[in-house]
């Protein structure tokens, strides 16, 4: 059976609050500050929304139960997406659906996330069970060790080199340079990404992301409600946890046997995507969510790259904004930036990093190294509503 | 190529020592499972009661058909280096001291993915043998070796981290009329001692064995008596600062049970085998636990050799397995207690020995130079916990299976 599409739900009000490198403020104050930028974009305020998505790694002590309190919310529909990279979709997912069965009428996601001076180590350092017993006892590279090794198995088992993954941070670079907010404020060239400073072989400095505080938001409403808000319609989303536990390294992740499907919800295909937003953590990833979301064969993303200019203005738009790599990683806020600038292109509300024309965007999250891989795959197909 | 280690520099005694860090300790309580293993060079890894499924990670139920029964079981010690990495970049500060660090993905025949500390000498695509070793936390690490050893191998920087090796190492014994002293400075000396000293208490009495020990290069005899603070402090503050290794061979042997026993002599095992220990302990370990990250000769061990009765008594040898016991607990307490600073206590477990006071027990029993071999294959395999001798070794299996049956058992013994 083919799930029912998400009729009569629209998607608005994408923001993003610009991202700091460190910040004194916390996670409260960055998620208040992108629920208000979403709720003023919409015209509305803090009691006409019914329900919250909330992502954040920094809220503790509190979670999303103590924010309806601390931001003065009364709710009927509350949820905790605890999937970092894939926070996006998986909030966009559980939103639509619960404004589309009538649980909630307006539901505000957001994701935001403090850093100050030292707290990324210490998020580290309580990351997951399997991280402390089997990971962080290896070097304590963290996650750019872990995304060594996969893109070290990735390069020897593909035959992919590291110019190739250069091109993706080079065309997200140039993209950044368009967007004020981004981080990275500097052109890079190839020849700058590949002699870069080795953070652990293969990876080098510009195959990472900078850790920093931000949040974004976007609200999910019956469209009814959106009035003549510009807004975005779901064609179809979906998520995998742990797929192919089996596979001894990760080289797939949970697309790979769900792309089919999913293509056939949306009733479009890859090639009829405008731009596509992939999570980059690291361009291995981005290359892994190319393949696995058949934008081309498995293995084949390196010639992909290639064979195409991956920049606002090419044949192949990708991370429009400069992504994670250029623009920063605001914590669980990382999970929504591609989904956030998707939301902007499709509903032509991207300024200075708008693809003209742009209607069909496909966006992919995935998330949560727990031990020797990501363990959360997701993705949604946005279409502009004319 | 593994590059041999040079003797280190004499230090500089203006320049502070290396502040000790330790890798990360938060471990699960399945995880601690792994030490276990690691303290007695076992490669012992979950394996499902119900289904066979072998965990890695440790688990609290199995990731295959849900029992919750995982027993640790030994497992299948070879794999495949499926990819590595050289890790330039750490905000931890033990591994920012150590980088460049190798890490890298192994398949285990047994099925899971580890990923381990990679030998220098193995890379992707090598079939490694695998060990389960303790790393300067005292927590069970997943180690790749090279299948078949190679040039040098125990000196790679990693290895070096997790052993305990005598080269360029120098180790204190501290009782030269320990049976088993001869063979044990021998051997140190022959795996790479730098210098060896022999502790000799009441040197004014006369024996026979002193001969063995005068005018050789690299050992000295030194005054030490383990029932005595001040010889202890005096010596402490003689080479305490130099100690990389320690070997307790104190040991005070009588015959007899309980019901009949002299007590000045229980007395007299409590304060050599137990206060011994402790007042060692206190001696020498601070200053060691100190100078755990001091380069190339750095503090690795502070070893003991224990009765395996310390386990469970043999009736036939009461008060002296008493204090055995009771030194097995201190020395859990130092593992405890240096654990903070990365030295490592070791306890060398025997049967008994071939000596005058072990008369009359039936074979097998274990040579000097047997324990003495085992002492530094302890060290040079950096282990927690050695069981020297088919008697040990036997003792500690029942023990581990059942250890009210090994009591009773014991006790019908003639």
């Amino acid at each position: 059976m083919i799930p029912r599409a998400y009729d009569g739900v629209a998607v608005v009000a994408p923001v993003t609050v610009p991202y700091v490198r460190y910040s004194q403020e916390t996670a409260h104050w960055w998620i208040a500050r992108a629920l208000k930028a979403a709720l003023d974009a919409a015209g509305l305020g803090p009691r006409d929304i019914d329900g919250l998505s909330v992502s954040s790694f920094s809220l503790a002590p509190d979670t999303p139960v103590g924010l309806t309190q601390h931001l003065g919310l009364t709710l009927n529909w509350l949820d905790t997406v605890p999937m970092g990279g894939m926070s996006g979709v998986a909030a966009l997912r559980r939103a639509a659906r619960a404004v589309q069965a009538g649980d909630a009428e307006i539901v505000a996601c957001v994701a935001g996330d403090a850093n100050h001076i030292d707290s990324f180590r210490r998020l580290l350092g309580n990351f997951s069970r399997f991280s402390q017993d089997a990971v962080y006892p290896y070097g304590y590279g963290g996650p750019n060790a872990c995304f060594a090794l996969l893109m070290d198995a990735y390069m020897a088992d593909y035959g992919v080199e590291r110019a190739d993954f250069g091109r993706i941070a080079v065309a997200q670079r140039e993209n950044a340079l368009r967007n004020p907010h981004a981080l990275m404020k500097s052109p890079l060239t190839l020849e700058q990404y590949l002699n870069a400073r080795a953070i652990s072989d293969p990876i080098a400095l510009f195959d990472c992301v900078m850790p920093c505080a931000g949040a974004e938001a976007f609200l999910v409403m019956r469209e009814d409600r959106a009035g003549g808000l510009p807004a975005a319609r779901v064609l179809a989303t979906m998520e995998r946890h742990n797929a192919f536990p089996e596979d001894p390294i990760q080289l797939r992740g949970g697309w790979a046997d769900q792309a089919a499907a999913f293509w056939d919800r949306a009733g479009v295909g890859p090639s009829d995507m405008d731009l596509l937003q992939t999570y980059d953590d690291y361009p291995v990833i981005s290359m892994m969510q190319i393949e696995d979301l058949d934008f081309c064969e498995k293995g084949a993303a390196g010639a992909f790259v290639r064979a195409r200019d991956l920049t606002v203005t090419g044949d192949f738009p990708h991370n429009t904004s400069g992504g994670q790599l250029s623009v920063g990683q605001a914590g669980a806020a990382g999970g929504y930036l591609g989904l956030v600038e998707a939301l902007r292109q499709v509903t032509g509300q991207a300024g200075p990093t708008q693809v003209a024309g742009a209607r069909r965007a496909a966006v992919s999250g995935f998330g949560m190294v727990n031990y020797d891989r990501g363990v959360c795959s997701g993705a949604a197909v946005l279409e502009g509503v004319a | 190529m593994t590059e041999p280690l040079s003797p280190p520099k004499k230090k500089d005694p203006q320049r502070r020592s290396p502040v000790a860090t330790l890798p990360p300790r938060t471990r699960s309580r399945a995880g601690l499972g792994l030490a276990v293993a690691a303290a007695e060079n076992a490669f012992r890894l979950q394996t499902c009661a119900d289904c066979g499924a072998v965990q890695y990670p440790p688990r609290d139920a199995c990731c295959r058909c849900l029992s919750t029964d995982l027993p640790w079981r030994e497992t299948d010690r070879t794999g495949t280096v499926i990819a590595e990495t050289r890790i330039h970049a750490s905000p931890d500060p033990y591994f920012r001291a150590r980088l460049p660090w190798r890490a890298g993905s192994v398949r285990l025949a047994a099925g899971p993915t580890a990923i381990c500390h990679l030998h220098g000498d193995v890379g992707r695509g090598d079939a490694v043998r695998l060990r389960l070793m303790l790393d300067k936390a005292g927590r069970g690490v997943m180690v790749a070796l090279p299948q078949t050893p190679t040039p040098a191998m125990e000196d790679d920087p990693m290895m070096r981290e997790l052993t305990a090796h005598p080269r360029h190492r120098r180790v204190l014994v501290t009782d030269a009329r320990a049976p088993e002293a001869p063979a044990l400075v021998q051997a140190l000396l022959d795996a790479g001692a730098a210098h060896v000293w022999v502790g000799e208490a009441e040197a004014w009495r006369r024996w026979p064995g002193r001969a063995g020990f005068e005018g050789r290069e690299n050992v000295t005899l030194v005054p030490l008596d383990v029932t005595d603070s001040d010889s202890l402090a005096t010596l402490a503050g003689e080479i305490g600062g130099k100690t990389d290794i320690l070997v307790n061979t104190a040991r005070h042997v009588r015959p007899g049970g309980v019901m009949a026993a002299d007590t000045v002599q229980a007395r007299d095992a409590m304060e050599v085998n137990a206060l011994g220990l402790m007042r060692l302990g206190q001696a020498f370990g601070p200053g060691m636990a100190g100078r755990t990250a001091d380069g190339v000769n750095r503090a690795a061990c502070f070893a003991t050799v224990l009765s395996a009765h310390a386990l469970s008594p043999d009736p036939g040898y009461g008060a002296f397995a008493a204090s055995q016991a009771a030194a097995r607990s201190v020395a859990q307490t130092l593992r405890a207690e240096f654990a903070r600073g990365g030295l490592r206590m070791t306890c060398i477990y025997t049967g008994p020995t071939e000596d005058d006071w072990h008369d009359g027990l039936p074979p097998p029993k274990v040579a000097p130079k047997a324990l003495a071999r085992g002492i530094v294959k302890g060290l040079i395999d950096g282990l927690e916990e050695v069981f020297v001798g088919d008697v040990a070794q036997d003792l500690a299996e029942r023990w581990r299976r059942d250890p009210g049956i090994l009591e009773r058992e014991l006790g019908d013994m003639p």
